[in-house]
């Protein structure tokens, strides 16, 4: 078989993994999207537990220790069986805390530690290197295996150069589908479907290869059992001890591996998803499991003696002449390999970024949360150095061990070091008294006992560390051997190390908790943590707060981008029970924003960007004691009291601003009152004394032209008064009819700055012709109206020297907008909620003219279209958003005002 | 949301009772099925490879079965409802 061939396979199949990341990515917003988040495909990403140590490995695994290999896929059965204990807890708290990585979790709930997020994710990145390493050698041998069948043997630099492609490769791909949303709680959806079809690979190829194995070379099942117990493997007696230890070491890891998390915990929507996969995904590791003996016993009969039984899934049916199903296998290795690497770049790059990259930013750069920039490009940036950097460790890892032994060894050794964070995660979420100095103390004590212990010696002697110390311990101390420790003689190895590493890290942590004093917060997230499904909704971590909502959004706009900070503003608001963009600054919000700040930048950073603005109304030692009696209220009736004044406060905040405005609107008609009056009355006593002069006096026919002009000038001006008024009353009853024309943005706003005689006014219009590239069917007119009427506001109220207006058309939630905003002095927030009120006009503004209908004219107007018009806060100047007509709405809405 | 639960109830509805079974069966599979598994470790002489094996993949479906039979059972209402009631009396 060609190992060109080979090659333009693999590159097909992943040009088409790239077509359907694309293709998900694309629909992500459509009714895709539901299925993209449901259970079937959750179960499938899952998978990525099943590397290519575990497709290739497995049946080498099997070969050399018999039934062993079994343990690997035992533990996150129970797991996942067992999900009403803890993967419920971790998916509920994942989501109410807004968890972005494993390390934003333990570091969130000890008190949103900057240093305990920095202590997980340096250990997360050291225990993954080898991992990935080995994924890439998997790789590469199998390319290898192809290139010696197809007649030109790989040497090591083949090896070098192909491996190094493949990081390259994953790299890119990682890149461009992984740090596309900043948000780690928004799904990587073009990711988690190209996962889904790798898992579904691989998964048939496995199996493909098992069945030809069973009923193509063995002789069916009955054969394959009787042929078990002949071999070899039946001889290897699993021993208790290691049994167990797997097991356990195995159930950890796929709670703690980052990319397990990642898939588990952060990518998951909901908690439902769980229900489908406590059986379905056992269902796929018993069919992962179930050939693995069989083909390890048949290719250990029938394989050339020496050949490496890691390959036996490859070299079995390549032997046989299968070369199409050694095709498949060769593709299924390379999916296990590509989606683990992929979702654990990703895990470990968004583990850097918020809990090293950008909190080192920040602290270098004093200004503080205002002043700091855009977060979002450092964040991303950072994410993308990461994943690059990452895979440049695998691939050096991958050169330096290019030494075969270590490496089969190595992901076992991974495992135990990614379980370190075990008892850290498991007090995290059971045991409130848990501090931060405890989980530091484990966590290092565990880490420090691994590398001793497991990690430097799984590079063998004299790599790291002499033959001599190896067996006699450093500086001749016996107990200090790393086989050793204390003087445990004769166990397994990884037994060994994993029972001390476990042993002393749990101790420590236990006692670390016990004798230190939490502070506040971590208390309080201690509470939020452990009773999580009775205090989702709990109380805040913050009191009145002197922070000012318009700040806040501008800094949430720099952290999430404009719209969704936007979004997320005006949902509060609405809430609240108020129009617009800016919320009260209740604790509760404080807190929601905290909690969404926490989904891009993790917990530790968002809490102290809050803090900063906020100026220290964090939690006190009072607001304490009313948390703890939380679980003791909870019992007792003051929820219902709660929810009802929670009501009744809104109910009375929506009354007292509705009273408000009233009582403005009230002064302001009266006002207005005067002022028709005034500006009826002048136009009206010109008319009656100019025509009692033409009617009493003799005089030129210049003078007679003249007076009478006047008298039509004066007709008009009332005539167009009038007609503002009568417009508005026609638009408020509804018995407006509308001309529904097609026609394009760009058009329409030509025309309007034509009509409002821009060119001479000397306003400065900023337009981007090419985003305006709108097909829109309303009333073209009406709409245009509108234009007309916000420009020509500007042209009065922007008072700056070189007044300028931006005209913003984009996209938000598929609707199409037109921001328009202006360089001068703004609307101060206690006028921003009156400018749509009819006859409403900002005070001392007398000169502008009007009579305060064109903004309540707009209003009305885009009303009847379907469209709406606000005032959009944080952006300097007065800034007017036009939410255009919705297609399909306009359609309707003209019909049945036509039917009227 | 979380309902409204002044008191903890003495007596449950049949339904309800039968509910808070389930999540103890499901409590239980992990612990069971871990006990399965390491039998034919303790054993001290250990039969056949492929008995070993034939064994531990017919606990794994059973396992499975039990698994996906509760899980079907469960009403979503009612986990949410007295998750809250079991979480407080576990502790």
């Amino acid at each position: 078989m060609s190992f060109n061939l080979l090659v333009v396979v693999s590159l097909s199949y992943v040009a088409f993994l790239f077509v359907v990341a694309f293709w998900a990515e694309k629909r992500s917003r459509t009714s895709l999207a539901v299925w993209l988040r449901g259970p079937f495909v959750y179960t499938l990403s899952l998978s990525i537990y099943c590397t290519a140590w575990t497709f290739y490995g497995a049946v080498g695994y099997a070969a050399r220790s018999g039934l062993e290999y079994v343990t690997i896929y035992l533990g996150p059965t129970l797991v996942m069986i067992g999900w009403w204990w803890l993967l419920r807890r971790l998916v509920r708290i994942g989501r109410t805390q807004r968890i972005t990585s494993i390390a934003d979790l333990i570091s969130s709930r000890f008190g949103k530690s900057a240093w305990l997020g920095m202590i997980v994710t340096i250990m997360a990145v050291i225990a993954a290197t080898p991992y990935i390493a080995l994924q890439l050698k998997s790789v590469t041998q199998s390319f290898s295996v192809f290139a010696a069948s197809g007649g030109a043997p790989w040497e090591q630099g083949d090896l070098n150069s192909g491996a190094l492609w493949v990081a390259v490769g994953l790299a890119i791909f990682t890149v461009l589908f992984g740090t596309r949303s900043l948000d780690a709680n928004e799904r990587h959806s073009g990711i988690v479907i190209a996962i889904a079809v790798e898992a579904v690979v691989k998964l048939v190829a496995l199996v493909a290869v098992g069945i030809f194995v069973i009923w193509g070379l063995a002789g069916g099942p009955a054969a394959v059992l009787a042929q078990i117990d002949a071999s070899n493997i039946a001889s290897f007696e699993p021993q208790g001890g290691r049994w167990v230890a797997m097991i356990f070491l195995s159930a950890a890891a796929f709670i703690c591996l980052p990319r397990m998390f990642q898939v588990l915990v952060v990518e998951t929507p909901d908690e439902r998803n769980l229900h489908m996969a406590s059986w379905a995904f056992p269902i796929y590791l018993i069919l992962m499991s179930l050939f693995v003996l069989p083909i390890a016993v048949v290719g250990l009969r029938l394989m050339p003696e020496g050949a490496n039984p890691d390959l036996f899934v490859l070299t079995l049916p390549l032997s046989q002449g299968e070369n199409g199903l050694a095709m498949l296998a060769f593709l299924g290795g390379f999916s296990s390999a590509t989606s683990m690497v992929i979702v654990s770049t990703i895990a470990l790059a968004t583990m850097v970024a918020n809990h090293i990259v950008v909190p080192l930013w920040l602290n270098l750069r004093p200004q503080g949360a205002l002043m700091s920039g855009d977060i979002r490009n450092v964040n991303v940036l950072a994410r993308r150095l990461s994943i690059a950097s990452i895979l440049a460790l695998g691939y050096l890892y991958f050169r330096l061990s290019a030494g075969g032994a270590a490496l089969a060894a190595i992901g076992l050794v991974s495992f135990s070091g990614a379980v370190q964070v075990l008892p850290a995660l498991l007090g995290a979420i059971f045991w409130r008294g848990a501090t931060r100095v405890g989980a530091g103390l484990g966590l290092v004590t565990g880490f420090a006992v691994w590398i001793w212990t497991l990690y430097i010696p799984s590079f063998g002697a004299d790599a790291l560390i002499s033959q001599e110390v190896l067996m006699n311990g450093p500086f001749g101390l016996w107990w200090l051997r790393p086989n050793a420790l204390f003087g445990m003689e004769g166990m397994d190895q990884l037994v060994h190390g994993l029972m001390w590493s476990m042993l002393l890290n749990t101790t420590m942590f236990f006692v670390g908790s016990v004798f230190s004093f939490p502070t506040p917060l971590e208390r309080f997230q201690g509470a939020q943590f452990v009773n999580v499904f009775a205090m989702s909704r709990g109380t805040s971590t913050w009191t009145g707060s002197g922070a000012r909502a318009d700040d806040l959004l501008i800094m949430a706009q720099r952290i999430l981008g404009g719209t969704q900070a936007q979004r997320l503003f005006q949902r509060s608001a609405a809430e609240q029970g108020k129009e617009g963009y800016l919320p009260d600054v209740t604790p509760d919000f404080v807190l929601r924003l905290e909690r969404e700040i926490a989904g891009s930048v993790g917990a530790a950073t968002a809490h102290a960007m809050v803090g900063q603005l906020t100026e220290g109304a964090a939690i006190s030692v009072d607001d304490l004691i009313a948390v703890a009696d939380e679980a003791a209220q909870i019992l007792e009736y003051s929820n219902e009291l709660e929810a009802k004044s929670a009501e009744q406060d809104q109910t009375a905040r929506a009354l007292r601003d509705a009273n408000a405005k009233l009582t403005a609107l009230s002064i302001q008609k009266d006002a207005f009152l005067s002022q028709i009056s005034h500006e009826l009355r002048t136009p009206m006593t010109s008319i009656r004394s100019f025509s009692e002069i033409l009617r009493d006096m003799e005089m030129s026919p210049e003078d007679h032209s003249k007076y009478a002009g006047i008298i039509h000038d004066e007709a008009l001006r009332l005539t167009r008064l009038l007609n503002d008024l009568l417009d508005l009353s026609v638009l408020e009853n509804g018995q407006v009819t509308l001309h529904v024309h097609t026609g394009h943005l760009t058009d329409l706003i030509d025309r309007a700055v034509s009509a409002a005689g821009v060119l001479e006014g000397g306003l400065q219009i900023l337009r981007d012709r090419t985003r305006e590239d709108v097909t829109l069917t309303t009333d073209l007119d009406r709409l245009v109206q509108v234009f007309v009427n916000v420009i020509a506001n500007t042209q009065k109220y922007c008072t700056v020297a070189g007044p300028a207006l931006q005209v913003k058309a984009h996209q938000v939630d598929g609707r199409d907008i037109v921001d328009f905003i202006d360089n001068g002095q703004g609307i101060s927030i206690e006028n921003q909620a009156m400018i749509f009120e009819k006859f409403a006009r900002i005070e001392d503004e007398g000169k502008a003219g009007g009579a305060g209908l064109g903004l309540a004219i707009c209003r009305e107007i885009l009303g009847r279209l379907g469209g709406q018009i606000t005032y959009l806060p944080g952006h300097g100047g007065a800034a007017f958003r036009v939410i255009l007509p919705a297609q399909n709405v306009t359609a309707k809405s003209a019909q049945a005002l036509a039917s009227q | 949301m979380r309902g409204s639960q002044s008191q903890l109830p003495l007596y449950l509805a049949r339904a309800s009772y039968r509910q808070r079974r389930l999540r103890d069966i499901i409590r239980m599979l992990p612990l069971a099925g871990f006990l399965a598994w390491i039998l034919p470790v303790m054993s001290g002489q250990v039969p056949a490879t492929s008995a070993v094996g034939l064994y531990i993949f017919a606990g794994w479906i059973v396992l499975i079965v039990a698994s996906a039979w509760v899980t079907s059972r469960l009403t979503p209402e009612a986990e949410s409802q007295s998750a809250t009631n079991d979480d407080v009396t576990l502790r």
